[in-house]
């Protein structure tokens, strides 16, 4: 085999790896604090990366308008649950969630929207839209079924996924978009060439790892979206409003999402269901962590990067199937490791 | 109400359809489909609903029965229904291999699995070159007998219907017998059906194998009813309609299959065709409704439409009582070669470097009460859990009647005749007291799970259920025989557990904190009981806390502290025992 | 004088059936308050809709404000804790993490006051501030679950069966424990289905039957009543309650 196709190959895997890496981190998350397995986190992805690339072309997302539409019902859903209380601050602070802040979002795309904005300006509006996606989606979809089990968490979640992929060819179209490059600096070691994207995944990757150990093991707010994770009816006895831990799960999953987007639209074709895929791949790399471990899915991230990057070398129609059967070695030994005593269900 | 009648009334109806006229064929379609998917639903019913075990992959299944008959019966020219088998064996092989595999997952591994291995056989029915890669095989024949050829959805709306009904007659049977019992107790962990002799795994396995077989059938008939098969329908959004479907109906109720199923696919045809009129041409408009639906209905009804129907129905259904005069015979154990019966010699458990019982020894003789007591964390219930079976040793050795048991597997431990109840009581709350103490009998039945859904076990069944009777009425429960498990308090829960170790016949009746949450009366019934069975020659080895009545009840009693034991004697030896007053009992006792 | 505590014509319901009835109660400051009862009375359940955790017909006050309307997270900031049946610790985080998060809802100042005060009621929990809340014996946990309700500095502590399953010599010490949150300036509202030690401790008792409260008065007359004592501590008089 030659060596220069071999570091291609490993460079491509490691930074579709990083990606899966993102992707995976935010699923752990997201599942430690709510229990919920993430499955629209595909939709961030595809949100992010094609309200970039729409915005780059002047035009305002429909993503924008959603999250207006999303605010509005959960207002509704918060007014509705509050109503045997409805003081005016409780009031207020549900109106300037749900109402006031999408709708300066909105005011804000429609206000900033045109061909010279400047890119960084354009990947703010793309984040602030797919975070309040997020935000809302936790607060419509799962709030009210928080108590439920994983799987009807999960149900809910392929709900949503399914919803979600609808409005994305509804906003987007069934034909594909490009972003422009966030950088278009260079660097080149030996036959290899790293262009300022790649390195801004690799950073981006790290820094987010680095961000989110420290954040849950030396904060106290990270302490507590852990304990809301381990027991939930603990967490509201020492007065931890389990509401905001889902919501604030749901807002990093959500920017995370769309950070990777905006990282790979310049790089690659983007389609309303391709998030769908990438997100899953993230997702084996998260079961290879167990659904628990940081670092571990990052390792497992760039594994699947690589896998991906050499079998669509050497066997390309069997890329996917490759990709996707790489889980079964890895429940094989899970199962092994499985412990002895059984945990309580229910 | 006859349980059958239902059942034939539903018969007649769907056979009586398509000759209603005016019918239109379009309907007939529908229906067809409704069926299709319920089959696969049914499996998942069982899977998931009943065993607790999740699967998004079921799909899949379908695609190895439709593409087994259509490369036999296009490419080699075999008939159809030569390769319902066929199609049947390969979905179940194709279960065995994956099943193998993912049944051992706990928790959240198992739909997580079933995704990534769902989507992967989605690309590998793709990309194959013998089964026609995205465009899939066409021009697969119809079925036909003799000259008649079902090629019209009319007349394969017999087949199909056929096989839901068949299926579902099955499918009840086996979830009413011996086997069904062991893959309801599933959902709740392995440890409580093991100590009763169910072999777990394998019924998990076996879940999964004819869930498998029934998307199989759906799968073959699908390719005869389209006469083509092409990857789509077997893909992971596919699957992820088929649990959908469970879920909507009821996951826990073979008629949720059908239900849900007939709720989804109306459901999807009337988004499919109308939508684009409100909203104009726009695409995969469905898609978002169904989604939001989706959300929505679990909020609102998370346990599915099946069972909010049935409980507003004005006829419940009744249950029949079992005629608690049948004998059962008693079990014929392994030859004794010690007189004692529970012989525990330098036991030793270490996990990892904590030592949770530390060469202890005592035993229990024919007809004794003897009470395990010491504080929280002494290495009581490891006790418990070393005997029977459900840890392993890490030195020493545990025998019954002269027969090592210390590294035997809980289902070999039970069949000597030891039997436990549990310090957390692990009960089926979804099952009534009878079904639920029935699974103590389970070693004591054989019939399998082909016999039970042909319905040839009766005999042996009814034997069972007698046993179980007579045991809930032994312990004073008779009142509450019918009631659901999950709505006695936890008192009495902890007495059917057990009455369920007395189905066993033991010989020792092992019994982690009987007492707790009882009051004092039944304390009193409680001990009165068990004095009864050690005088009718069974030994009791129990772990309380009630001091009051283990001093009260036992022969002997054994003190742990810190997984090492401190005493062993008389209940008034231990009662002023210093070293127990200093680690357990304190000053007063 | 106004109560810490009061709770008036309160009904439970656990979808049509009435698990508490027509229940009314008053802690005052500085006061331990036991309610005693069988299995199933529906102490546990009025505990929890006193927290919030369960809804609860009929008014409450704490602290001079009516909190009918206020939820768990709100109840616990305005000094109200409950240690509940099963406990519920964070068992995968260590004693420290548990109790730092007991202080969620105060200061930080404050919390590590509080750290000192619970470690010197509960010398044993220092030791093990590195373990991990569900590797802890019973007793332990016991302590832990007491200790991070009072990180919150609360004014009223609702214990709810804090001996169950618990060896007599633990118990002992977790009621000796009790006695002294009185004198630290913490009311406690203590149910239990060990009659004979609660009835020790207690200023004042509520014997609960079926959902309702059938005698109340000082601890003193509850002990010595004749009903009370065929009914709940029969039993007991053999040292189960190791004190």
């Amino acid at each position: 085999m030659n060596t220069t196709i071999m570091l291609f190959l490993l460079q491509d895997g490691i930074t579709n790896g990083a990606i899966y890496a993102l992707l995976g981190l935010a699923l752990v998350l997201v599942f430690a604090v709510t229990r919920v397995i993430l499955i629209p986190q595909g939709e961030f992805v595809t949100f992010g990366a094609l309200s970039y690339a729409m915005l780059a072309t002047g035009q305002v997302p429909g993503t924008a308008k959603l999250a207006m539409a999303m605010g509005v019902v959960a207002f509704g859903l918060d007014l509705f649950e509050a109503r045997r209380s409805l003081r005016p601050r409780r009031v207020a602070r549900a109106f300037a969630l749900n109402i006031a802040l999408p709708a300066a979002i909105l005011a804000l795309t429609y206000g900033l929207a045109g061909p010279k904005t400047p890119i960084a300006v354009n990947i703010a509006l793309s984040l602030l839209i797919v975070a309040a996606i997020g935000l809302f989606l936790y607060r419509i979809a799962f709030q009210p079924i928080a108590h439920t089990s994983v799987l009807v968490l999960l149900i809910a979640s392929v709900g949503c996924h399914l919803a979600l992929q609808g409005l994305g060819l509804v906003f987007f179209g069934a034909e594909g978009l490009r972003g422009p490059a966030l950088s278009n600096t260079a660097l080149t070691i030996g036959p290899l060439r790293f262009t300022g994207q790649s390195l801004a995944v690799y950073g981006l990757t790290v820094a987010f790892i680095v961000a989110l150990w420290l954040f849950f093991g030396f904060t106290l707010m990270g302490k507590a979206l852990r304990a809301t994770a381990v027991n939930r009816l603990g967490a509201r006895l020492v007065g931890i409003r389990t509401t905001l831990s889902g919501q604030i799960a749901f807002l990093l999953a959500s920017i995370i999402g769309a950070i990777s987007g905006i990282l790979i639209v310049p790089i690659t074709t983007l389609y309303y269901d391709t998030g769908f895929l990438i997100g899953l791949k993230g997702f084996i790399a998260a079961i290879i962590g167990g659904l628990v471990s940081y670092p571990l899915t990052a390792v497992a991230a760039l594994l699947v990067g690589s896998v991906e990057a050499f079998s669509s070398f050497y066997a390309s129609n069997f890329k996917e199937v490759i990709v996707f059967t790489l889980i079964l070695p890895v429940l094989v030994l899970r199962s092994l490791a499985a412990p002895a005593v059984e945990e309580e269900k229910d | 109400m006859n349980q059958r009648t239902p059942l034939i009334i539903f018969a007649l109806v769907m056979a009586a359809i398509p000759f209603i006229p005016g019918v239109p064929p379009f309907w007939i379609v529908l229906l067809n489909n409704i069926g299709l998917a319920a089959l696969v639903a049914m499996g998942l019913v069982l899977l998931t609903g009943v065993g607790g075990l999740t699967s998004f992959g079921q799909a899949a299944f379908c695609g190895f029965g439709a593409y087994t008959t259509a490369v036999l019966t296009t490419a080699y020219g075999v008939s159809p229904w030569l390769t319902l088998p066929l199609s049947l064996v390969v979905s179940g092989i194709a279960a065995v291999l994956l099943g193998i595999v993912t049944v051992r997952l706990s928790g959240h591994y198992l739909p997580l699995g079933t995704i990534a291995w769902g989507i992967g056989l989605f690309y590998l029915f793709s990309k194959l070159e013998f089964l026609g890669r995205n465009d899939g095989i066409s021009g697969i024949p119809p079925l036909s007998i003799g000259n008649f050829r079902m090629l019209d959805p009319g007349t394969i709306y017999f087949a199909i219907w056929i096989a839901v009904l068949v299926s579902a007659l099955l499918t009840m049977n086996l979830l009413d017998s011996r086997t069904g019992r062991a893959i309801r107790a599933l959902r709740r962990g392995h440890v409580a059906g093991e100590a009763f002799g169910v072999q777990t795994p394998r019924a998990k396995l076996l879940v999964f194998v004819y869930a498998a077989v029934l998307a199989g059938l759906s799968g073959w008939l699908y390719a005869h009813f389209q006469r083509a098969a092409n990857p789509t329908p077997f893909g992971a959004h596919a699957g992820i309609e088929y649990l959908f479907i469970a879920v909507v109906g009821g996951a826990g109720y073979v008629w949720g299959a059908v239900l849900g199923a007939g709720i989804v696919v109306i459901l999807k045809e009337i988004l499919q065709s109308y939508l684009p009129y409100i909203f104009g041409g726009q695409s995969q408009l469905e898609t978002i409704v169904f989604g939001i639906l989706l959300v929505v209905l679990l909020q609102l009804a998370p346990t599915g439409v099946w069972p909010w129907l049935m409980s507003r129905l004005p006829i419940q259904p009744g249950r029949k009582m079992p005629d608690a005069s049948l004998p059962l015979a008693t079990p014929v154990r392994a030859q004794a070669s010690s007189a004692v019966l529970l012989q525990i010699e330098k036991a030793r458990k270490q996990f990892g470097g904590v030592i949770a019982v530390n060469d202890v020894s005592f035993d229990v003789q024919a007809r004794e009460i003897v009470a395990l007591i010491g504080p929280n964390g002494a290495g009581k219930s490891t006790t418990f859990n070393l005997i029977t079976g459900v840890l392993t040793t890490t030195g020493g050795t545990i025998s019954v009647l002269g027969n090592k048991v210390d590294n035997a597997p809980p289902q070999e431990v039970v069949k000597l005749g030891v039997a436990r109840t549990f310090q957390h009581v692990k009960l089926v709350p979804d099952m009534t007291v009878l079904e639920n103490v029935a699974i103590g009998a389970h070693l004591r039945g054989s019939a399998g799970a082909i016999s039970s859904m042909l319905r040839l076990d009766r005999a042996d069944e009814a034997k069972l259920l007698a046993e179980a009777a007579r045991q809930i009425e032994r312990v004073g429960l008779g009142d509450q025989i019918d009631q659901l498990a999950g709505s006695l308090s936890l008192g009495q829960q902890r007495i059917v557990e057990i009455a369920r170790a007395l189905c066993v016949d033991p010989l020792l009746l092992l019994l982690d904190e009987p007492a707790a949450g009882l009051r004092h009366l039944e304390k009193q019934r409680l001990a009165a009981l068990l004095r009864q069975l050690r005088d009718g020659g069974m030994s009791v080895l129990l772990v309380e806390h009630d001091m009051g009545f283990v001093m009260d009840l036992a022969d002997r009693i054994v003190v742990l502290d810190f997984g090492t034991k401190i005493a062993e004697g008389t209940p008034d030896a231990i009662k002023t025992n210093p070293d127990v007053i200093k680690a357990y009992l304190g000053a007063t006792a | 004088m106004s109560a810490l505590l009061s709770v008036s014509d309160a009904h439970v319901s656990y979808g049509k059936v009435e698990a508490v009835r027509s229940v009314s109660l008053e802690v005052a400051d500085d006061e331990i308050v036991t309610i005693i009862g069988a299995n199933g009375a529906g102490k546990t359940t009025l505990l929890n809709a006193i927290m919030g955790v369960l809804p609860l017909k009929g008014a409450t006050a704490f602290a001079g404000a009516d909190m009918t309307l206020l939820d768990i997270e709100d109840r616990v900031a305005a000094g109200l804790c409950l240690v509940p049946e099963h406990r519920e610790l964070f068992g995968t985080m260590n004693v420290e993490d548990n109790l730092q998060l007991g202080a969620f809802r105060i200061p930080k100042e404050s919390a590590a006051r509080s750290f000192e005060r619970v470690y010197t009621l509960f010398p044993r929990l220092k030791e093990r501030r590195k373990q991990l809340a569900g590797t802890l014996s019973g007793g332990e946990q016991q302590m832990l679950a007491m200790g991070r309700a009072l990180m919150g500095a609360p004014k009223l502590l609702m214990l709810d069966e804090p001996s169950l399953g618990l060896a007599p010599i633990i118990v002992a010490d977790i009621f000796r424990t009790i006695g002294e949150l009185r004198a630290a300036g913490v009311s406690v509202l203590l149910v239990e289905q060990n009659a004979q030690a609660a009835l020790k401790i207690a200023d004042r008792a509520y014997v609960m039957e079926l959902g309702e409260f059938i005698l109340s008065g000082s601890a003193k007359d509850i002990a010595s009543n004749q009903r009370v004592a065929a009914s709940y501590l029969g039993f007991q008089h053999e040292g189960a309650s190791g004190i």
